[in-house]
């Protein structure tokens, strides 16, 4: 069984049985991480560029990992650093780079969309680590990895993501897998944050109260608001967002039953969450981190070159 | 189709096969039985099964081991894994790894490769249901054989339900 893919470039082109095989493979590689060498020599005569555009720490550190466990060689590429500095186009940066026989690209860029230019252009496996504000593919993946392994199974679960969806890739990548894989999806934020037609476009429901979201749902993947992604005022203050959808031990307390709180990081602790929330055995946010490498491993694996 | 070892004779051969195992190792101390995934893992069931007949009372360990990530020719083609489970610890242990077909070697390798990123057992053995010996590519004998057969190389001898068959050569 294999990929119906070359490219991991968004959820979008990814059909269910796909999501199920990553899925699957993380297991295992999940497995591989408790060993006491914690490592497969899989793809040991392959290297890997991390092509970072935009800043990150989790995600940048939870691919290298990956690739090292999977004993790939990688090179590292942050744009501040380098020569995208000084001018040079994104198709010269990365041909340069291919030039130099590099096998996979893992890029993140705050444009939407590099990703699938790049993959039009060059013959290297890519996979997005976000592009801008359209997905961030291995993130949704390490969610439903997470959601699986707390409560069972994807299939019919209420999941609600909480915040700013209109900026965040890590919410369109959620809403196209849990969709895919048959759970039941609520977004709920200030309607400055939501876009207009999500739900006729991505069949979520849409809600504004975040109480009563909170009652319907079995997980609750919280987000961040992004703050450098908006170029317009779209609620008042932090304080005013954070009185009315920011998470606190007393309202999860209020609900009827314990639900799963996520959070893909970085958390602002007093704004979306609460400290008492984040650090609660009701939160598998750390979980999600250790995950995230498994997945990724299973990410390049799957897409690792073939030459039959 | 050609029939290597039928339903009742693969019994049988297991049958030996646990039989030499529980006389060698009558107490099963520091011993611990590996399946090689996929075939290996199910003829490693039925030997402990029979061993457990053999042996009552006495504790067994039995783990099934995956190859998928330490095979040699991962880049010809991209397998999806199976399961691992060897939840003992093998440090200074026996291993019996236990597989279904040995023909050249290379599965024995790759699990010898995969075994070891778990410990540093004492000794590991080879049990194998079909040796077909005149193929080895790798210095890898087994110790214990159900039967051994003569076959060509591009003769393709399988598992199939609860048989041993020679599929007809591509």
């Amino acid at each position: 069984m294999q990929l119906s893919t070359r490219h991991l470039l968004g959820i979008k082109n990814l059909n269910k049985e796909d999501i199920s095989l990553i899925l699957s493979t993380a297991e295992q590689f999940k497995e591989v991480l408790q060993r006491p060498v914690k490592k497969v020599p899989s793809l040991r005569d392959v290297t890997i560029v991390n092509l970072f555009y935009e800043n990150s720490t989790r995600t940048r550190f939870s691919f290298e990992l990956a690739e090292k466990r999977l004993s790939a060689d990688t090179i590292n590429f942050a744009a501040s650093s380098s020569s995208a500095a000084k001018g040079e186009t994104l198709l010269d940066t990365v041909n340069n780079i291919l030039s130099m026989k590099v096998d996979m690209v893992v890029m993140r860029h705050s444009a939407s969309g590099a990703p699938h230019f790049l993959a039009q252009h060059i013959p290297a496996a890519i996979i997005n680590a976000g592009d801008g504000i359209n997905e961030h593919p291995t993130q949704a993946l390490l969610d439903a990895f997470s959601i699986k392994e707390k409560t069972g199974g994807l299939e019919k679960r209420k999941v609600a993501i909480i915040g700013d969806i209109m900026h965040s890739r890590v919410a369109q990548s959620n809403i196209y897998l849990l969709k895919k894989m048959g759970a039941e999806v609520t977004v709920c934020g200030p309607p400055t944050l939501i876009p207009k037609y999500i739900s006729e476009a991505l069949g979520v429901n849409v809600s504004y109260n975040l109480k009563e979201t909170l009652e319907w749902c079995d997980v609750a993947n919280v987000l961040r608001i992004q703050l450098e992604r908006q170029n317009q005022v779209l609620f008042s203050s932090l304080r005013e967002y954070s009185l009315a959808f920011g998470i606190n031990r007393k309202l999860l307390d209020s609900l009827n039953k314990e639900i799963v709180i996520m959070h893909p990081g970085p958390i602002n602790r007093g704004v979306e969450l609460d400290s008492d929330v984040a650090d609660s055995k009701q939160s598998i946010i750390l979980q999600q981190v250790e995950n995230g490498v498994a997945v990724r491993m299973a990410v390049l694996y799957l897409l690792s070159p073939q030459t039959p | 189709m050609q029939v290597l070892l039928s339903t009742h004779q693969l019994t049988e051969t297991v049958i030996a096969l646990a039989a030499q195992l529980a006389k060698k190792y009558p107490e099963l101390k520091d011993v611990i039985f590996v399946g090689i995934q996929q075939g290996g893992a199910i003829i490693g069931n039925d030997i402990v099964a029979e061993i457990v007949k053999l042996l009552p009372g006495k504790n067994i360990h039995y783990g099934q081991l995956d190859i998928t990530f330490y095979r040699d020719d991962i880049r010809k083609e991209i397998l999806a894994p199976d399961k691992m489970n060897l939840p003992f610890a093998i440090e200074n242990k026996r291993i019996i790894l236990i597989d279904d077909v040995l023909f050249t070697g290379r599965t024995i390798k790759a699990a010898l490769d995969a075994l070891l990123d778990y410990g540093r057992p004492a000794k590991v053995e080879l049990c194998v249901l079909v040796d077909r010996k005149e193929h080895r590519q790798f210095p890898i004998q087994p110790d214990y054989v159900g039967i051994s057969v003569e076959t060509t190389k591009s003769d393709k001898v399988k598992l199939v339900n609860k048989e041993v068959v020679v599929l007809a050569s591509e």
